[in-house]
């Protein structure tokens, strides 16, 4: 209607796009199978909830070709919950993400968890009206993913671990690397550019802004109300937690400690309150231990 | 004058930097202890469901309806203006009850349905930008509240008193001039705090 033109309709598009990412900020969003699963994080405060067949966890312990969750599982938890509801699609297939489009799920994370689909292109994700967010390692990876049209960036940590020590390298990674880019001259950035492999324009608005374009949550490995904290002072804007809810020994009162811990994380106090009498926390793996084909962050480039 | 914006979880730095560019002083608010000689109150965008249970396990849900109660000037965008709402429907839930309206939740459809319009407003002669976001739906408002913009015949920006609430995010956009609306409904009153 009042839209005009397509360049403006483009850029309308986006800004919903990021404008949905900003208001999950300082939120937590939580993977969930079920549409029992679904309540419980609301009713916990998740600000969004993942759709997903299997947690990352399980993911890793069953094996075999992880993709896209069924439509069902997904139709019956957005009719559930009235929080935004994201579902993943393998790396690269873009048919999936169609459907979830057609599905009108209101989030699409291209993500390392699933089998990858295609092992040199990302989804063009510009091309679809449902926004997207992508993992990253490092800044370079977070400004390619945003080229390619990711209206919000997360750390991938190394999902379904339970060990919050990916998560941590890579925000660090990304704050330092943002951070190097702020102190340069405006004719180092092209070489800085070519160093990342990321687009000129978006190392232009980093080395400007001292910040991504777009929100910079944090995913993979946070188990406790601490993790959280630690992420959220680090530097995220907001917090995904997968297998560590429901691998946990009480879902629904970890969850809400999280929610709590996430707000507070500046409150040492509050977040001691939310760690207290939680009961077992997953078990998780050790990174270290793991081998380099199990490692899930390094699907995607 | 001194402006609180509620951050306990939602888009609470989008209106900070509105309230910065106009030069007006602001705390983030977690406790109600935050809420102490503040003018007015921002309730920003972000999950209604998630604010409404963070409010509650704070205690800020009774210190904020203490603080419009003597009269400190509140304004609620999106999430915040479900929050505001007598009424709330799709689902029924919990609010702060402050405004005479009922709200429905998510009533334009889901992120699909986002989009940014143009519209007229009566505070000023040009159209507004207007970021609408998951947005909920003023159903109906009281007689005494004023209302200031519409889309589709339905009411998208309304006034009562000294409480402000918009379903669209002016936080989101370049013009001041909603922001402008609410400093001056905050100046003229009394500190509530």
């Amino acid at each position: 209607m009042e839209n005009g033109n397509e360049k403006k309709g483009q850029e309308n598009l986006w800004r919903v796009k990021v404008g949905l990412a900003e208001m999950l900020k300082g939120g937590v969003i939580m993977d969930v199978t079920t549409a029992e699963q679904a309540k419980i994080a609301e009713d916990a405060g998740a600000c969004a909830v993942m759709a997903l067949e299997r947690v990352p966890a399980d993911i890793r312990k069953e094996g075999g070709v992880a993709r896209m969750a069924s439509p069902r599982i997904i139709r019956e938890i957005m009719d559930t919950v009235t929080i935004p509801v994201m579902a993943k699609v393998r790396i690269g297939h873009f048919a999936e993400a169609q459907v979830l489009q057609a599905l009108e799920v209101d989030y699409i994370d291209e993500s390392e968890v699933l089998t990858p689909a295609d092992e040199e292109n990302h989804v063009w994700k510009h091309a679809f009206k449902v926004p997207f967010v992508c993992g990253a390692r490092n800044l370079g990876e977070a400004l390619r993913r945003i080229g390619e049209g990711a209206a919000m960036i997360r750390t991938k940590g190394e999902a379904g671990s339970g060990n919050i020590v990916e998560a941590v390298r890579h925000m660090r990674t990304i704050v330092s690397q943002m951070k190097k880019l702020t102190t340069m001259g405006e004719e180092q950035l092209m070489h800085e550019a070519k160093e990342l492999g990321a687009p000129l324009d978006l190392v232009q608005h980093v080395a400007k802004h001292g910040k991504l374009p777009v929100p910079n949550f944090s995913a993979g490995g946070i188990a406790t109300p601490a993790d959280a904290a630690l992420m959220m002072q680090l530097g995220a804007e907001a917090v995904f937690v997968g297998s560590g809810i429901f691998k946990s020994a009480d879902p629904a009162k970890r969850a809400k400690a999280i929610v709590y811990a996430t707000t507070n994380y500046q409150d040492a106090k509050k977040v001691l309150e939310a760690s207290d009498e939680l009961g077992e926390a997953m078990k998780g793996l050790d990174v270290r231990q793991m081998e380099e084909k199990d490692l899930l962050q390094t699907r995607g480039w | 004058m001194k402006i609180g914006v509620l951050a306990i979880q939602g888009d609470f730095e989008a209106h900070a930097k509105m309230l910065e560019r106009l030069g007006v002083e602001y705390v983030y608010v977690r406790t109600p202890e935050d809420l102490k000689g503040l003018d007015g109150l921002i309730l920003p965008g972000g999950e209604s469901t998630t604010h409404m249970k963070l409010l509650a396990e704070t205690g800020l849900e009774e210190a904020v309806r203490e603080m419009a109660a003597k009269g400190g000037a509140l304004f609620g965008t999106c999430a915040g203006a479900i929050l505001m709402a007598r009424d709330v429907k799709a689902p029924e839930q919990e609010s702060l009850g402050l405004m005479d309206m009922t709200v429905v939740r998510n009533a334009y459809g889901r992120q699909l349905s986002s989009d940014v319009f143009l519209l007229p407003t009566k505070l000023k002669s040009e159209p507004l930008e207007m970021v609408f976001i998951r947005a909920p739906q003023i159903e109906k408002v009281g007689a005494g509240v004023k209302v200031l913009a519409e889309r589709d015949g339905k009411p998208v920006l309304v006034e009562q008193g000294r409480m402000m609430a918009a379903t669209f995010h002016p936080e989101l956009t370049e013009d001041t001039t909603i922001h402008e609306r609410f400093l001056k409904l905050a100046r003229n009153g009394k500190k509530p705090g």
